[in-house]
């Protein structure tokens, strides 16, 4: 099984449910940039090094996620609108153990 | 007024690159940056991080490809006007550009070539109600004068680097400070960490986690701001300067509002030809401008830095043919005497 299904709740509060392939070393961020469930310029925009904080978002659902790394606890440390479930997107790969993820993203910042 | 041949607006590697194409094209260059130093991104936010699709180099840090393109280009004498973000840019009679910094450093040239990035970095703002208006009335985002705060009641928010090194810095000089941060760890240098920690058990800071500020008091200057503590009630704390230090997000700045076609917070190109915008003379390459099939990659970055010099010089010197060489072939003739060149075969007879 290489695709996993998900649901993405984009800043206008639309529930979007996707299918994200776990077999071409994809985050969470370049899942919701490849369906373009944010305006361009507006998630992303460091490229994934948990260096922007513009793919924050919220994870509902109970998942086991890979830990927070120092770089992504720094970086949610000076963001805007962190939450106990924030997580950067960039930081969430996806894979098999992710099967009905759903996560909000955070406001624009 | 500092004049050039072409004007680049941005120092990451995309535009010290384009120093050396021009340089090959006997044209000189001129720089202007935002940031302290040149590399952009590599330099500023992960100088130790390995890139490795640079072409050649198997895997090589940010600030030593910075470094590298540094020493790259020294020959062709470019100039910098560094810490200083370009501002305003007009159209002259003979078709040449003057652009005007944030500090009125003025520069001319016929043609500019905005090789920006993601743009310049401004300190990432707290969406509160009335920041903007206070700015420069006790909201600061950047302490550039300390004495500004002598005797005053200032309040820091953040929890890096910055709040942790400005909170202990202005414990001898302003009246009162208090620290605000979001959780009650801090991820800075762990000497600051203990030494605010040491500042807070004599009473010289005021430190209140886990907090936020959620709005700030004054009209005509700051008065105070509203603290939000986790479960409790709001309350105020009376100060003089609020300054919150959240770190440095990318905008493209004052360049959006030079006219220049703009799509999805990028500058439109022509990229058929040389990455010309819609305003002719004025080139976006880079990681700044956007074109069908678009890709944010340094080595996208030097080739159309390469291409778009060829159109500069051409609308440098409309009536001289230009024939590209190859740097195996010409070598390179420095702006400042060097020539670098293959050694040439020596020719003996034999007896």
């Amino acid at each position: 099984m290489s695709d996993i299904n998900i649901k993405i709740t984009d800043r206008e509060g639309v529930v979007h449910e996707v299918v994200a392939p776990t077999d071409m070393a994809m985050n969470l961020m370049e899942v919701v940039r490849s369906y373009e469930l944010a305006p361009e310029g507006t998630i992303g925009v460091c490229g994934g090094m948990a260096m922007c904080a513009s793919c924050q978002c919220y994870v509902n659902s109970d998942h086991e996620l890979n830990e927070v790394t120092d770089d992504e606890d720094a970086m949610l440390a000076e963001a805007f609108d962190v939450e106990d479930n924030s997580r950067l997107g960039c930081q969430i790969q996806m894979t098999p153990n992710l099967e009905g993820l759903e996560v909000t993203l955070a406001p624009e910042s | 007024m500092i004049t050039t041949d072409i004007l680049i607006i941005g120092a990451g590697p995309t535009g010290l690159f384009t120093v050396f194409e021009a340089g090959l094209l006997k044209l000189r260059c001129h720089l202007i940056d935002a940031l302290a130093q040149p590399g952009g991104q590599c330099s500023e936010i992960y100088p130790k991080k390995p890139i490795y699709d640079i072409p050649a180099y198997p895997e090589i840090l940010a600030g030593d490809l910075t470094d590298n393109l540094l020493e790259q280009i020294k020959q062709f004498e470019p100039g910098f006007t560094m810490g200083e973000r370009a501002e305003t840019i007009e159209k002259q009679d003979d078709g040449s550009f003057i652009v005007t910094t944030n500090k009125g450093t003025k520069h001319q040239a016929p043609i500019v070539a905005i090789a920006g990035g993601l743009g310049s970095f401004e300190p990432r703002k707290p969406k509160l109600e009335n920041l903007e208006k206070l700015e420069d009335k006790g909201v600061e985002y950047i302490i550039k004068e300390p004495e500004l705060y002598r005797d005053k009641d200032v309040v820091i928010a953040g929890g890096g680097d910055s709040a942790l090194d400005w909170s202990i810095f202005l414990t001898d000089v302003a009246k009162s400070v208090t620290l605000i941060h979001r959780r009650n760890e801090f991820r800075g240098a762990l000497d600051s960490v203990e030494k605010v920690q040491e500042l807070k058990n004599l009473g010289k800071i005021n430190l209140i986690t886990p907090a936020e500020v959620v709005g700030i008091l004054g009209e005509d200057k700051v008065s105070g701001v509203v603290v939000q503590k986790k479960g409790e009630d709001a309350f105020i704390v009376d100060t003089d300067h609020f300054i919150p230090l959240f770190g440095l997000s990318p905008k493209l700045g004052p360049i959006a509002n030079w006219g220049l076609e703009i799509e999805k917070n990028a500058i439109k190109v022509n990229n058929a030809l040389d990455y010309q915008t819609n305003i002719p003379g004025i080139f976006a390459i880079g990681d700044v401008n956007t074109y069908p099939g678009k890709l944010k990659l340094i080595l996208c970055g030097f080739h159309e830095a390469t291409l778009m010099c060829q159109s500069a010089y051409k609308i440098i010197h409309p009536n001289k043919k230009y024939v590209m060489k190859y740097t195996t072939v010409g070598g390179v003739t420095g702006f400042d005497g060097t020539k670098k060149e293959a050694p040439k075969a020596v020719v003996k007879a034999i007896d």
